[in-house]
C-alpha cells in the first residue's frame, strides 16, 4: 500500500512524531510504500538541525534525516507553517533576509498543495497529531 | 469512493475541525489547507465538531487577543466552491448554539449521521 503521513505536532513535546516515525519504519519494514511525509503545524519543528537532544535520548529530527536518506523518502516542511516558526532552507532565508537557516537534511520546503497531492495520490494518508 | 471528474480522479476530502478558534493555531491552519486544497478540485467538505463549532459563530471579537479574526473567511468558501459545511448537532446543543449563530449556512447532523458522512470519505484530515 501506498501511504501518505502527515505530522501534525513537534519534536519531543508530542508523541505524534515518535509514533508518525515507527509508523513509517514498520511500514517500510512490510514492504510498503511512502509516498511523503509532511509536516504541518509545530510539526515543521521536526526539520531543525539545530536541536540538541540529551544523549541518553533519541534524535528525533536526525532520526527522520536518516530514514530519508536509507529510504529516499519525501519530507516535506510547510512554507506556510514553518515561516511562522522561524524554520527555513538557504533559500528561503536569502529571500526573507534572514542571516541563517536550519532546515535538517532530508527535509525540503513547499506549499500545503504537496500535502493535497500526497492526499490524492497516497492509498491512505494517515495523520499524526493531537 | 473515488469518481471521475473532469480533471481525472476525484477524492473526497473531509476537513475535521474539533477545536475553539483562538486558544490554539489549529483552526486558523487548517483554514489555509482548505484554501489551498481548493485549487485540486477535490470534491470537498468540512465538519464542525466539539469546540471546533465555536470557528463559525458570528460576532467574533479578536481585538483583545491580538490575532487575526479569521472567521470572515468561512463566508470566502463559497466561491472556491466549498459549500458543504457539517456541523454536529449535540456540539451545537451542547453549547447552547444553534445555524441561525452561525455566520455561513451549515447542515446541522446527528453524530451518527457524522459518522455516515466520515465513512464515505477518501482522506480526512483531522485539526
Amino acid at each position: 500500500m501506498k501511504f501518505g503521513i502527515l505530522v501534525n505536532e513537534g519534536p519531543y513535546t508530542h508523541e505524534a512524531s515518535d509514533t508518525a516515525y515507527q509508523f513509517v519504519r514498520a511500514a517500510l519494514a512490510k514492504g510498503h510504500q511512502i509516498y511523503r511525509v509532511f509536516f504541518y503545524h509545530d510539526g515543521v519543528n521536526n526539520g531543525t538541525r539545530l536541536t540538541v537532544p540529551p544523549q541518553d535520548d533519541r534524535n528525533i529530527v536526525k532520526r527522520w534525516s536518516e530514514l530519508a536518506a536509507e529510504h529516499k523518502l519525501d519530507l516535506v516542511v510547510c512554507i506556510a507553517a514553518a515561516q511562522r516558526r522561524g524554520l527555513m532552507d538557504a533559500a528561503e532565508a536569502k529571500r526573507n533576509g534572514k542571516d541563517a537557516h536550519n532546515l535538517a537534511p532530508g527535509f525540503r520546503i513547499s506549499g500545503l498543495g504537496q500535502l493535497i497531492e500526497a492526499g490524492i495520490q497516497a492509498d491512505r494518508l494517515v495523520v499524526f497529531g493531537d | 469512493m473515488t469518481e471521475e471528474s473532469a480533471g481525472g480522479i476525484a477524492k473526497k476530502f473531509l476537513y475535521v475541525n474539533r477545536r475553539a478558534p483562538y486558544g490554539s493555531i489549529y483552526g486558523l491552519e487548517s483554514l489555509e489547507v482548505v484554501l489551498i486544497g481548493a485549487a485540486f478540485e477535490q470534491d470537498v467538505s468540512l465538519a464542525f465538531l466539539g469546540d471546533g463549532v465555536f470557528q463559525l459563530t458570528k460576532g467574533q471579537d479578536t481585538k483583545g487577543l491580538e490575532v487575526k479574526n479569521f472567521s470572515p473567511t468561512f463566508r470566502a468558501l463559497e466561491d472556491y466552491d466549498v459549500t458543504k459545511l457539517y456541523v454536529e448537532k449535540e456540539a451545537l446543543e451542547a453549547r447552547g448554539l444553534s445555524a441561525a449563530d452561525l455566520v455561513v449556512p451549515v447542515e446541522v447532523v446527528s453524530a451518527q449521521r457524522m459518522a455516515e458522512i466520515m465513512e464515505a470519505q477518501d482522506v480526512i484530515l483531522s485539526f
